[in-house]
Parts: C-alpha cells; sequence; structure tokens
C-alpha cells in the first residue's frame, strides 16, 4: 500500500547537477535510509519524493501510481523536518489538526487521530501549548505527531535527530523504530548519522555525489561493500586503506581493513608501527598507529588494554577480512 | 571587578540617555512649539513664541477658524482616505510581489528584482508630467485614485526590497510543511508567511506613510479641487502672500499630527513586539 518507486530521477539547478539518474525500490511497510556526505542531494531527493521540488526528469512512483503531477498534500506521505517547522502561532493541538482539517476529515475523526498520536508519543500534558512553549525534544515529537496524525503510506524524515542532544537522540530514535514496528508504513529517512543508519534501516541508500553507490542492508554493506567509497563510509572509525604495492598484495591497486580486524601483539604480526596515540573508551581501545611498512593505520580493539602513546606494536589483519579494490575503487571478491 | 564592570554600566547607561533624551527634546521641540502656540492669541504668538498660553493669552481662535473653515473634516477624511488606501496597497502589493520573488524560481526572477529595487533611486517626481498627463487621459484627476495609484508607485520599490530580504530568511520547511498539509500558496503567504515578517512590514509602514501625508506636490498638482484637497493643501488657505493667518496654521498643523501619532502608535508597537517575539525565542 506504500510502496514506492523512483525511476532515472535527475535534478539540475541551473548548470549544477546535484542528483543524475536515481532508480530505487522501496517495498511496502520497509524502513529505508539515505545516507552520504553533506551536499549529495539527500535533501532534494526526498523533497523529490514530497513533491516539493520537480524533478528535472525521470518518474516518481508511490503505491503503484505516477504522482508527478500530484501535490504534495495529495501524495498520501508525511514529512518530518530537520528544524521542526512547527505553526509558530497555532497550538499542539491545531499543529497536528491542519492537514486533517485542510483534508475535509471529520471532527471526531481528527479528534481520535490526535488522540492516538498524542497517547504514543505521551503528548497529552501538551495538547493546549504553543510551540515555543516547549523544549526541543517536546518540539520533534509534535512533528512527528504531526505527521503520524495524517496517518499516511509513506513518512518522510529529513534528519530528524540532529537537532537533538545525545541523550535525546537515541530515546527518539527508540522512539521511531517502535513507531515503525507499531504502524508498519514504509519510511524513507535522510541522516548522515551512521549509528541512525545502522540501527533502524532495513535498508540503507548510499548517496555520494548525486549517485547511488550501493543499496543494500546494513550488514551486507558492512561486509559486502561495493566500492572503496561505501567501505570508508559505512564503519567507525573509518576502513584502513593501504597502497597495494606497499602491502605486497597481488592483482589490486589497494587493500582495506577495518580497524577492528586486527590483531595486536607487542612481539611480532605482519606489521609493525609506532603507537602514535592511544584512546581508552573502556569499551574499546583505539590504537592509531605509524607503520614503516605500510604507512598510518587504526586498530580497535575490544576491551582495556595497556599500551601507550610510544609502544612498538605488530597487526596482522585477520584472516579473510582484507579487502581489495581495483584501481577504480570497486570491489574485487 | 564586578563592581567597577557594574558601575562603568551604570555610566554608559547614563550617557546613552542623556544622549537618547537630548535627541527627544530636539525632535520634539517644534512639535511642542506649534501645540502652545496653537492655542494663544495672534498677538502673544508674536511677543512670546516660546511661552505657554496663560489666562490672558489663551485662545481658541484658531481652531475655531479651521472647523467653521466647514471642508476641513473633508480635508481631513482625504488625507486619511489616501494615505490609509496607499498604505494598504504598498504593504500588499509589496509583500506578494517579495514573497513571489523570494520564493519562486521563474525566467528573469533576478532581473525583475531588481528592475523593482530600481525605483528607490529614482525620485517619482521626475515624471509629474507625465503622470499628469495619463491622469488626464484616463479622467482620473481630481480623484482620490490619482494619488493613491501615483504613491502606491512610489511606496512599492523600497516595500518590495526590505520585505523580500526578509521573505528570504522565513523557513523553507515551514512553508514545505503548509504544502504537505494542503495549504494553498495564498494560505501559506497569509498565514505562515506574513505573520512571521510583521516587524518589517510594520517599518514599511512607518516609512511608507509619512511622506504621503505630508506630501503637498502631487495633491497640488492631481487633485487640487475642493472635494479631494488633502489637509497639507488645505491648509494652503491660511497662507497669504502677505498676510497669514497663524492662529489656522497652527491649528491646522496640530490637529495634522493627531491621525499620524495614531497610526505610527499602532505599527511602532507590532514593531516592538516582533522585535522581543524574536529574541525570547
Ligand atoms: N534551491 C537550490 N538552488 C541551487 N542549488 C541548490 C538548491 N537546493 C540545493 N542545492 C544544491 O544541491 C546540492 C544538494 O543539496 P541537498 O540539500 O540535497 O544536500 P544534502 O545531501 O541534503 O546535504 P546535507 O547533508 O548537508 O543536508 C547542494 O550542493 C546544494 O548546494
Ligand atoms: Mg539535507
Amino acid at each position: 500500500m506504500g510502496s514506492l518507486k523512483l525511476t532515472g530521477i535527475r535534478k539540475s539547478f541551473g548548470a549544477v547537477d546535484v542528483l543524475k539518474g536515481i532508480d530505487l525500490d522501496v517495498a511496502d511497510g520497509e524502513f529505508v535510509i539515505f545516507v552520504g556526505p553533506s551536499g549529495c542531494g539527500k535533501s532534494t531527493l526526498l523533497r523529490i519524493i514530497a513533491g516539493l521540488e520537480d524533478a528535472s526528469d525521470g518518474r516518481v512512483e508511490i503505491d503503484g501510481r505516477d504522482v508527478s503531477a500530484v501535490p504534495p498534500a495529495k501524495r498520501g506521505i508525511a514529512m518530518v523536518f530537520q528544524t521542526y517547522a512547527l505553526y509558530p502561532h497555532l497550538t499542539v493541538r491545531d499543529n497536528m489538526a491542519l492537514g486533517l482539517k485542510q483534508a475535509g476529515a471529520a471532527k471526531e475523526t481528527i479528534a481520535s487521530q490526535i488522540e492516538m498520536a498524542s497517547a504514543m508519543l505521551s503528548l497529552e500534558d501538551y495538547l493546549q501549548r504553543r510551540p515555543a512553549e516547549l523544549s526541543g525534544g517536546q518540539r520533534q515529537r509534535v512533528a512527528i505527531g504531526r505527521a503520524i496524525v495524517r496517518d499516511p503510506e509513506l513518512f518522510l524524515f529529513d534528519e530528524p535527530l540532529s537537532n537533538l542532544d545525545a541523550a535525546l537522540r537515541v530515546n527518539t530514535r527508540l522512539e521511531i523504530a517502535r513507531l515503525h514496528r507499531q504502524i508498519r508504513s514504509t519510511m524513507v529517512y535522510v541522516t548522515h548519522d551512521q549509528v541512525e543508519a545502522m540501527t533502524l534501516a532495513d535498508r540503507i541508500v548510499v548517496l555520494n555525489g548525486g549517485i547511488v553507490e550501493q543499496v543494500g542492508s546494513p550488514m551486507e554493506l558492512y561486509n559486502k561493500p561495493a566500492n572503496r567509497f561505501v567501505a570508508g563510509f559505512i564503519g567507525s572509525p573509518q576502513m584502513n586503506f593501504l597502497d597495494a604495492e606497499r602491502t605486497g598484495e597481488p592483482g589490486c591497486a589497494s587493500v582495506g581493513v577495518r580497524p577492528e580486524h586486527f590483531s595486536v601483539s607487542r612481539d611480532g604480526g605482519r606489521w609493525s608501527g609506532e603507537a602514535v596515540h592511544v584512546e581508552h573508551l573502556g569499551a574499546d581501545t583505539i590504537l592509531y598507529l605509524d607503520s614503516k611498512e605500510v604507512g598510518a593505520l587504526t586498530a580497535r580493539l575490544f576491551g582495556e588494554h595497556a599500551f601507550t602513546a610510544g609502544d612498538t606494536l605488530y597487526v596482522t589483519p585477520l584472516e579473510g577480512q582484507l579487502y581489495r579494490f581495483d584501481a577504480d575503487g570497486r570491489t574485487l571478491f | 571587578m564586578a563592581f567597577s564592570r557594574a558601575r562603568r554600566n551604570l555610566i554608559a547607561e547614563l550617557g546613552a540617555h542623556a544622549i537618547l533624551l537630548t535627541f527627544t527634546v530636539i525632535a520634539l521641540f517644534p512639535v511642542l512649539l506649534v501645540l502652545i502656540n496653537s492655542l494663544k492669541t495672534k498677538k502673544a504668538i508674536f511677543r512670546a513664541p516660546l511661552a505657554p498660553p496663560d489666562a490672558e493669552t489663551f485662545d481658541l481662535i484658531g481652531y475655531a477658524t479651521v472647523l467653521a473653515q466647514g471642508n476641513f473634516p473633508l480635508y481631513f477624511w482625504n488625507s486619511l482616505f489616501v494615505t490609509l488606501g496607499s498604505l494598504f496597497l504598498v504593504l500588499l502589493l509589496g509583500a506578494m510581489a517579495a514573497f513571489a520573488l523570494s520564493e519562486y524560481r521563474f525566467p528573469f526572477n533576478r532581473f525583475v528584482a531588481l528592475y523593482m529595487a530600481l525605483g528607490i533611486m529614482v525620485p517619482i517626481r521626475l515624471g509629474t508630467v507625465g503622470i499628469l498627463n495619463l491622469m488626464v487621459a484616463t479622467g482620473l484627476v481630481n480623484t482620490h485614485w490619482a494619488l493613491i495609484l501615483v504613491y502606491t508607485a512610489q511606496g512599492l520599490p523600497l516595500s518590495i526590497f526590505i520585505l523580500s530580504e526578509f521573505m528570504a530568511v522565513v523557513s523553507k520547511d515551514l512553508k514545505a510543511a503548509g504544502r504537505i498539509d494542503g495549504l494553498s500558496e495564498y494560505a501559506i503567504f497569509f498565514r505562515l508567511v506574513l505573520p512571521l515578517v510583521r516587524p518589517a512590514m510594520a517599518t514599511v509602514a512607518v516609512f511608507t506613510m509619512i511622506p504621503i501625508w505630508n506630501d503637498l506636490w502631487f495633491p497640488l498638482i492631481l487633485a487640487p479641487a475642493e472635494e479631494t484637497k488633502t489637509l497639507t493643501l488645505g491648509a494652503q488657505v491660511f497662507v497669504g502672500q502677505f498676510v497669514s493667518n497663524w492662529n489656522a496654521i497652527l491649528a491646522a498643523m496640530a490637529l495634522a499630527i493627531v491621525p499620524v501619532l495614531i497610526l505610527y502608535l499602532i505599527f511602532s508597537r507590532q514593531l516592538i513586539r516582533g522585535i522581543t517575539a524574536g529574541a525570547v525565542k
């Protein structure tokens, strides 16, 4: 009922091509997340899906219906914005009611929808307040409530958590995950926070420079990145990329090893290096090494380790955890 | 440290107030002079212009003359109608044009905005002859509309220029949310954007209103007939080549201040409310 199909979406602002042909299929009820560096066109793509921006070329289908000529209000969508975008002169209740009122819904329907949404988001006590009288987290919940009330086939989120502080972000993230389990609507979500993407998504779409680099489940992207860009973008700290000539790996241009895929020892191993900096995080220890053989390396060890800057250490990539890339950055399997 | 900083602040504050008070006194002095002299006999006006009226010199002859002149209430109404009419059109059309220019992408958008802004630099009086010909041709001479149209044209460039700057910073997401909720473009303009640029509207209103209210040039040229005379033009009957009826002139001036003062108070309230609403958000 809420499927989404994009075919050959292009968008240019004047001479600048922002989107260069995006194809994507989102199944009903799926949670899809767009990630990518700043300025790669995530918001533009979302605005095109919403109908707030016209694509220069391509088709948008929602629920099997070509909506290219359908105004935003008639597309069966709801959108949550990074800046909340609540109507400043309306109370929380009226903020949530406006869309339904405009659509001509009955008074009782509106009241029951608001009751349902405010119970789901614990907003009952704030219904008579104006947005200026709410905290940031409450405002974001109202923005989500305004979306739920419309009972859309497709939810669009544009970095909904990026204005919240760390603790609130975790809470609201859990709330969105619960919301998705509860109402099972299709959701398309933009973020550049990896943790959000990995924890919420059924599938992640990695965008870069206006094209789709890879689409896949979080674990697919982690374990089988299609290219160097995806390999570097997913995972934190970032994957180490080493020159194949220096590592002596045959038949490829560069090799990649994730920081968590090293074994580290003081006595011996494949590459030696001096610890430049060590971060002790309790659960993890992160080592920044300068290796004579292959250059700068980052290694992540689980638990506490007594390494300090200046130690000479040996690192060995774990068996089968080496990624090989050709000269164009494509992964060789 | 804290003590000396507090003292410095106090001195700075006193200084600021002293400057502002001096300025207020200088600005209000002519107004005060008009008011007190409008209440005195003609002799007293010339004998002691700075003295307030006392039992001997108090005289309402000026106001009596003005009101007895018969047509003054009409002149009042003419001025008010022309000023409010022009103000309404300048604000409405200016805000609409500013919204279109800042919100929609269309061919020659930048060029049109520049063309509109150009009017700020070209005084409209340069076109008086052309305007007069136009008004004669369209039969609008000696109507309120002649003045309202000219003043609207005069006020629009600055209004579009200021308002489009303010509209450009109204949250893009807010307008998008309105569109998704099914508001029409008009509803987005009137219900979401206009309330947020109210302080700018008040500024534009004040800047537009005062020159219109005070103008003598266009009423004299375009609408000098008795039934369309504005207050500034009407007061000219008391100014003679050899003798002027100072009581009446001063009384007319004093009365002319009242409506602008009321309008100004209304707009400046909006202005202050807008500023503080933004500050405490
Ligand atoms: N109205 C516009 N006119 C011209 N260029 C635009 C416009 N909107 C966006 N762009 C350009 O399109 C590109 C993509 O913008 P977009 O907002 O989609 O990026 P994003 O991926 O959402 O970035 P972020 O993560 O920073 O939000 C940017 O380079 C931006 O400068
Ligand atoms: Mg964005």
